[in-house]
């Protein structure tokens, strides 16, 4: 079984790592305290090609597969879990119509995507429904050769700045439909932006979607896919992408931890000389380890082209809750420095806690993985 | 982290497992060749003297056209300024015709800043090192800013030349994904000291006048003073020294 990286995918995570460390580090304070997206980073991580990694040569990008993309998203997480989180939602907008879109609607929008140009989102949940899919609300009624939208999303990442936006609506009582909503669109608006007390810098918000016509031409497959399209797209690049974003966080929970232990010194020694420091340092090492094996290998599944919704959801399961506990673990290890604002172990942790919850509950995941389990062991 | 230790009985670096990477100042070297080849046209040749084919692919993923990688036992390790310069002269000749030979001023870990120059020499062509700006005047005249201690001076000249370069000149880019691919796509020219035509007795350390003697690693100790007594003492007596000391 050889574990190794090709030499482009090594050498590729040594590029983000300098582009992170260069480029989005000397932002991160700033994005914490203000709780905005910097539009220039977006723009930066488009034009390095950073939102074309899923998207085929044929339609602009290149194709260089779900593992390369989770050493993007990791890399990147290591630094900021925030603009980790806005890249992998880039790429969940592109994925309806990537992998169910036609040849017309992919080279209508993914060669801009592709290119960082525009920018993507999937607006799914809703209030009454989120983890309860065939709850949601928002209808979308046939008018000659028009779709008209109707309803309210939340919790959608880059609601605010997304330009190209897969929107999953009802065409009827118990089916859903997937379309694509363009910014600009009359009756497609951001709503509220929510103030969340992490991944500060990832815009999360409402999107409103009222008497919003929107052209037949852009629904994504047939009517009726859309649970189906979404639930795929989560699955594979949305849970994947999340994962991905915390093995980065939990990465620097490690570095950040080994790096301290062995500056601060007790008793006349470091502290990493303690049996207690290196107790709780091997606790966050097990939980890299884990994190890091499990996405890689959902990933390398996803590029053979093999089914990993229960792998997916074991990755995205483990890194995110593992992200908790490993920043939980690192303010253990600083002690009260863990808690001032001015270091780094308390922004760790408040970034951990929304990606728990993105791109389902942990308890989603556990029923995704229940029913595999249940279904392989039987 | 990486660390490299001293190997107190060779005198050699231990490297271990730390990755070699491009010397930093010659990353801004390769950058301003691909700017003035962006603007101007031409084409950017990358040649790397050592062993990791890593480096040369890292220049084509930045933008060289071309990378040669100079490798052969007779190389090094034990090679001096004079026999890398030397070497590096004998693969460019080989090259053929050239503009522009752009270089980082020195390497963050000898720092000695004499293969430009030298390579200049061995090339038989001007040099001005420490170049913080460059500019055309005409296409075969070159004018550049070279730092010194408090400020700049204005060179002109002729190409072809050599330019070592400072940090100030630049912001290298960073490779895009396609740029990475498209790296792995090209080939990387192997060259040995036979297709260099290089004399073996100017190469490595049998070509190198000079030799590393001793490596010390200064160790750098705190002068400590204890100032002891009554609090009132004690301050009057920090406060002195600190006089005394200039500090204060």
């Amino acid at each position: 079984m050889d574990f190794s990286f090709t030499p482009e995918q090594e050498m590729l995570r040594k590029t983000v790592r300098e582009f992170a460390e260069k480029e989005i580090a000397p932002k991160v304070d700033q994005m914490d305290e203000t709780g905005k997206v910097p539009m220039d980073l977006v723009k930066r991580m488009g034009e390095l090609g950073f939102g074309g990694v899923i998207i085929s040569k044929e339609y602009g990008g290149t194709g260089i597969g779900h593992l390369a993309r989770v050493i993007i998203l990791e890399e990147i997480g290591r630094v900021s879990a925030a603009m980790a989180n806005t890249l992998q939602i880039d790429h969940l907008g592109e994925s309806p119509i990537i992998y169910f879109g036609t040849d017309e609607q992919k080279k209508k929008w993914l060669p801009s995507l592709a290119s960082g140009k525009k920018i993507g989102a999937l607006a799914l949940t809703e209030p009454v429904g989120g983890s309860d899919v065939l709850g949601i609300q928002a209808v979308a009624k046939k008018e000659g050769d028009a779709y008209v939208i109707n309803g309210r999303k939340c919790w959608i990442t880059n609601s605010h700045i997304s330009d190209v936006c897969g929107v999953i609506a009802k065409t009827d009582e118990k089916e859903l439909t997937c379309f694509i909503v363009e910014k600009g669109t009359h009756g497609f608006t951001p709503g509220r932006e929510e103030d969340k007390f992490g991944l500060r810098g990832c815009n999360t918000g409402e999107i409103v979607l009222e008497n919003c016509k929107v052209p037949a031409e852009n629904m994504i497959g047939k009517p009726g896919d859309g649970l189906r399209i979404a639930l795929s797209c989560i699955s594979n690049v949305g849970r994947s992408g999340v994962g991905a974003a915390a093995l980065g966080l939990v990465c620097r929970c490690l570095e950040e931890a080994v790096k301290y232990a062995n500056q601060r010194t007790l008793y006349g020694k470091p502290i990493a000389n303690l049996q207690a420091i290196q107790w709780l340092i091997t606790d966050i090492y097990m939980d890299y380890e884990i994190s890091r094996l499990t996405a890689y290998y959902a990933a390398w599944l996803r590029d053979q082209g093999a089914r990993c919704d229960a792998e997916n959801s074991l990755a995205k399961f483990w890194a995110t809750r593992g992200a908790v506990r490993c920043a939980e673990r690192l303010i253990d290890i600083f002690g009260a420095y863990g808690v001032l604002k001015g270091y780094v172990p308390q922004r760790l942790l408040r970034d951990a806690w929304p990606l728990v919850s993105a791109a389902g509950t942990s308890e989603i995941m556990r029923l995704v993985m229940a029913g595999s389990a249940l279904k392989k062991f039987a | 982290m990486h660390k490299v230790t001293l190997d107190p009985v060779t005198k050699t670096l231990r490297r271990g497992d730390v990755p070699t990477v491009i010397n930093p100042l010659d990353k801004h070297a390769l950058e301003e060749g691909l700017r003035i080849r962006d603007e101007y046209g031409g084409k950017v040749t990358a040649v790397n003297m050592g062993r990791e084919e890593t480096i040369c692919r890292e220049a084509l993923a930045m933008g060289a056209d071309e990378a040669i990688q100079l490798c052969d036992k007779a190389f090094g390790p034990g090679a001096d300024t004079l026999a890398t310069a030397y070497t590096l002269s004998k693969a460019i000749k080989k090259i053929g015709n050239f503009d522009l030979v752009l270089c980082g001023n020195e390497t963050v870990d000898g720092s000695t800043a004499q293969v430009p120059p030298q390579l200049a020499v061995f090339l038989g062509v001007p040099h001005v090192t420490r170049a913080r700006k460059l500019g055309f005047i005409t296409e075969r005249k070159l004018r550049v800013e070279r730092s010194i201690e408090y400020g700049y001076m204005i060179v002109e000249t002729s190409l072809p030349a050599v330019i070592a370069v400072t940090k100030e000149i630049n912001t290298p880019r960073i490779p895009t994904v396609e740029g990475i691919l498209e790296s792995y796509q090209k080939e990387v020219k192997a060259w040995c000291a036979e297709d260099i035509e290089a004399e073996e007795e100017r190469l490595g350390s049998t070509g190198s006048p000079t030799t590393i003697v001793d490596f010390l690693i200064p160790e750098i100790k705190r002068r400590g003073e204890i100032l002891k007594g009554p609090a009132d003492e004690v301050s009057r007596l920090l406060v002195q020294r600190l006089h005394e000391l200039g500090v204060i």
